[in-house]
């Protein structure tokens, strides 16, 4: 059991090398993680020192992307935004899966009642678009990169609860979890040693996929002015202000979101990469729905 | 198929109540006294009595909850704590800016997604396959705001063509609204277009790859009727349910595209509502928009069941 | 009276390049069948009979190279371009294939389907079409055809089905019906009701058949010509009475001796133990080989066997035609 899991992560990781976009997506996420540990410190030029003299700056060398309308310089700012974008988008991924996949299991291991009332809950959730609900929950918490990360996660628990129950479900039956239960492991045990390695392919496509939504959204909260607040960079939050000057400075709408378009490709390239290798089955049209929406 | 309708109805019923819900503790969950909060440094004691009265918020929960669903049924979604209008009246008023929005975005993503998605399946591995996979991969990935201010900076900026942002009703003028709204249906419709892309090409090669396509092409008929007869009747099936959910979900998702093209749709108006604090208007708005989203949903069950005839016999 | 064949294979040789490399799915292989004739193709999965057939017709996949001389009714089928080739082959040739229900499309009715063909290659309107598919749905046995001509797929059983496909295959009143595996997916009563049918229409309409089939039994009963294939290539190959009376090859011995009693339909090759070759790696020799209970001498593991007559229109690959296998011995 164990041992077909392994060599199966064996043969993916061998897939994946041999991939050129699922490389260029883990390149580039490498040098968002090194960014995102090291922003401040890359940064040449302080994130927040104001200049009013040298504002709207086209890119030079001396500030590679221009400046902003406070004369601040926008590569430092990108770079330590990264940070931000990174931390909500590990957080809420990860308050989405802890919650989510304790939720899917306990649905799809006991079944009857539970399951019900779970699914039905998530079937609430589901029926607000998801930019909607984040928006709405960090309103009534008041902005901020906590509140964010907390709307984010709950915005995106549902997918995870179901594609784990969808898993538990095609795993309970087969024979050596019936073996297990019926030398009488404990139902904690069953889970832990037996559902969980069987359902961990297809988690983790949707873990990448997730990611690469979350900062999709955390970039449209800041965007709103919803998540960090200034003058904390963020990388929406940047073209926001930089929206009314675009046109006489071009520089502040492209690399800012140049960053998110960039961060969010790799981890869907990545993510795409580790479907086709882990978990080729067709989308069900109903997880096909949930994902668009 | 009636049953299947019941059943269908009475779980978005009881989906909805549960949204209700939702929407009711949003409020519960603001720290502080949501009214005070939002009246800010407009606070005077007799709005603040008067807004705390009708929005009743001194009785009990449970007894809160009732009267708000049991007002929503009725149309009355409270008033306004900014302007005191009634939040029914305000929603609806904005609804047809986003419903003319999302109807011209949906239109164009179906326009470019429906060739780019049948030829690519069709033509599976080749250099066109390629491009169009690319194309959606990128669509997917790219933050729409972003690809919104692009455009603004090339068709505005650059060229000068269109207007950067602003909203002239369809009904006024229809000249003028096209001019508005093709920035932001098209930077809407890319991303959408990159979605259906996706999920056309998947729908045609999966059933390219069925056996009753190598029986039509054994039967010797020629290749435009087996494909349009044979595979897309049954490939488009589940494609138009998922067009008319992201239909749906784009209602509330345009959220960021009307703030930045200054459209005044449900999406402005929830963010203005954010803004000011009017928790009223927020909570109708994201109620209004989970109900259709619902009512959407139910349509496209009920829809896909009448156009798959193995599903009508129920 | 030996009439032009109906279709005629000489030489075949159908290579399908997979990512793993080029697959030999059958190579150098020659059979034909005449009008009123039944020929049956039988092997394992995977032994190239359904390929052959596929390949012939043009129904092969796109990636698959075919080389060889294939004649329907005289013309020679794989120099013809390809919007040639569709037409002669909707006009003369019916298909019946495996699964009734993934062969048919659920979204259109049974009547449209069997009418399709008819408005293709006979410029039938619509009204016609249908008229003639209900006479066809009659032919073929399927109780209240004028009611069942608008049913759809899935609201027929597995068996009316089949019979359905059937009707589909004869709107044409083709020369020839290619049969592939048409009752591996039914239950034993329908596949004899279903073999019974195929055999009567053949006689009544003079059709020529290929029954394609891993089924000793349908053969027995049915078909007048045998071919045996295995590994891509024919191993044995003649009329059903002298190759069962006297199966030369020990790939067909070993067949015929797996079956439970001679009469059982439906006996799988499951017995012979081992597996066939995979059509990435075929052997030089004889591919048969691993598995034979001959075993004759190091010539069969790198030398390939050439067919040689055993009797008239009776020939066989192997160099030890008609020895007893080493057990017996």
């Amino acid at each position: 059991m164990s041992g077909t899991a392994d060599s199966r992560s064996r043969r993916a990781l061998a897939a994946l090398r041999r991939d050129p976009l699922a490389l260029t997506g883990g390149a580039v996420l490498v040098l968002l993680v090194v960014v995102g540990v090291a922003g401040p410190w890359l940064a040449p030029a302080g994130v927040n020192e104001v200049d009013v003299d040298r504002m709207l700056q086209p890119p030079s060398w001396s500030h590679p992307f221009g400046t902003d309308e406070l004369g601040r310089d926008v590569l430092s700012r990108v770079l330590v935004a990264a940070r931000v974008s990174l931390q909500v988008g590990l957080v809420s991924v990860g308050i989405a899966l802890a919650v989510g996949v304790t939720l899917g299991l306990l649905a799809g291991y006991y079944r009857g009642w539970l399951d019900n009332v779970l699914m039905r809950c998530m079937d609430v959730l589901f029926a607000f678009p998801v930019l909607l609900l984040a928006v709405a929950i960090v309103a009534v918490l008041g902005p901020g990169l906590g509140t964010a990360m907390i709307a984010i996660g709950v915005v995106y628990t549902p997918i995870f609860a179901r594609v784990t129950r969808a898993g538990v479900l095609s795993v309970r039956e087969q024979v050596f979890v019936r073996a297990a239960v019926a030398t009488g492991a404990s139902d904690l045990r069953i889970m832990r040693r037996h559902v969980l390695p069987n359902i961990a392919a297809p988690l983790i496509v949707q873990t990448s996929l997730s990611l690469a939504f979350a900062i999709l959204s955390e970039a449209a909260l800041s965007f709103l002015g919803l998540g960090v607040q200034p003058p904390a960079p963020a990388w929406g939050r940047m073209l926001y202000d930089g929206r009314g000057f675009v046109t006489e400075a071009w520089w502040l709408g492209v690399f800012p979101g140049a960053a998110i378009f960039l961060t969010v490709l790799a981890f869907n390239l990545v993510g795409d990469a580790l479907r086709d290798v882990l978990d080729p089955r067709q989308l069900t049209l109903s997880e096909a729905r949930r994902n668009a929406g | 198929m009636t049953r299947f309708v019941l059943r269908r109805l009475l779980q978005s019923g009881v989906v909805l109540l549960g949204v209700t819900l939702v929407v009711f503790l949003l409020l519960q969950l603001v720290p502080g006294d949501p009214v005070r909060v939002a009246l800010g440094t407009r606070f005077d004691p007799e709005t603040y009595e008067a807004l705390r009265a009708r929005a009743g918020l001194d009785r009990p929960l449970p007894v809160q909850y009732v009267s708000y669903v049991g007002h929503a049924l009725t149309g009355d979604l409270g008033v306004s704590f900014r302007s005191g209008r009634p939040v029914t009246a305000i929603v609806l008023e904005r609804l047809p800016a986003t419903l003319s929005l999302a109807v011209t975005a949906v239109v164009f993503a179906l326009l470019v997604a429906f060739p780019l998605g049948v030829l690519s399946a069709l033509r599976s591995g080749s250099v066109f396959d390629h491009a169009a996979r690319v194309f959606s991969q990128f669509g997917v990935s790219v933050p729409d705001f972003w690809m919104g201010i692009m455009g603004i900076l090339l068709f505005a900026g650059v060229l000068g063509w269109l207007p950067p942002s602003g909203y002239v009703a369809l009904t006024d003028d229809p000249a003028r609204w096209a001019a508005h709204v093709v920035l932001p249906a098209v930077t809407v419709g890319l991303v959408t277009a990159a979605i259906l892309t996706r999920f056309i090409r998947s729908s045609v090669l999966e059933v390219l790859s069925e056996d009753y396509v190598r029986t039509a092409e054994a039967k010797g008929l020629r290749t435009r009727v087996v494909v349009l007869r044979h595979v897309l009747r049954n490939a488009l099936i589940p494609v138009v349910t998922v067009v008319a959910v992201q239909l749906a979900s784009l209602l509330g998702g345009v959220i960021v595209i009307e703030v930045l093209f200054a459209w005044p749709g449900v999406g402005r108006l929830t963010y203005d509502a954010v803004q000011a604090r009017d928790y009223p208007v927020l909570q109708g708005a994201v109620l209004l928009v989970a109900a259709l989203f619902l009512l959407v949903n139910l349509l496209v069950d009920v829809l896909y069941a009448r156009l798959d005839p193995r599903i009508r016999v129920r | 009276m030996t009439d032009r064949p109906v279709l005629s294979v000489a030489d075949l040789t159908v290579t399908i390049g997979t990512r793993r490399g080029p697959a030999r799915a059958v190579a150098g292989v020659d059979w034909s069948v005449r009008a009123g004739e039944t020929l049956a193709l039988v092997g394992e999965s995977g032994s190239g009979k359904s390929m052959s057939v596929l390949a012939a017709t043009g129904l092969a996949p796109r990636s698959a190279r075919v080389t060889g001389c294939v004649r329907l009714l005289g013309t020679d089928l794989l120099a013809l371009p390809d919007e040639r080739r569709r037409s002669l082959r909707g006009r003369h040739v019916g298909f019946v294939f495996q699964d009734p229900m993934t062969s048919l499309n659920p979204v259109l009715t049974v009547g449209r389907q069997i009418g399709e063909a008819g408005e293709e290659h006979l410029g039938l309107s619509r009204r016609a079409a249908r008229a003639r598919a209900v006479e066809l749905l009659e032919l073929v046995g399927i109780p209240s055809a004028t009611e069942r001509v608008d049913a759809y797929p899935h609201e027929l059983s597995g068996g009316m089905r089949q019979r359905v496909v059937i009707a589909m295959a004869l709107i044409c009143e083709p020369d020839l019906l290619i049969a592939d595996e048409p009752t591996t997916a039914l239950d034993v009563t329908t596949q004899a009701q279903i073999v019974e049918l195929v055999a009567d229409l053949r006689r009544r309409l003079g059709m020529a058949v290929v029954w394609i089939t891993h089924d000793l039994g349908v053969v027995a009963g049915t078909a007048d010509t045998v071919a045996v294939m295995y590994g891509g290539r024919i191993v044995e190959q003649g009329p059903v009475d002298a190759v069962f009376a006297n199966p030369s090859h020990p790939y067909t011995a070993a067949l015929l001796a797996a079956r439970p009693t001679p009469d059982a339909g439906g006996a799988d090759l499951t017995t012979i133990p081992g597996a066939p070759p995979s059509p990435l790696e075929l052997p030089a020799g004889c591919a048969f080989w691993p598995r034979c209970p001959v075993r004759g001498d190091a010539r069969c593991e790198h030398e390939l066997p050439p067919l040689v007559p055993v009797a008239t229109d009776h020939r066989v690959r192997t160099f030890y035609p008609n020895r007893p296998s080493r057990e017996d011995g």
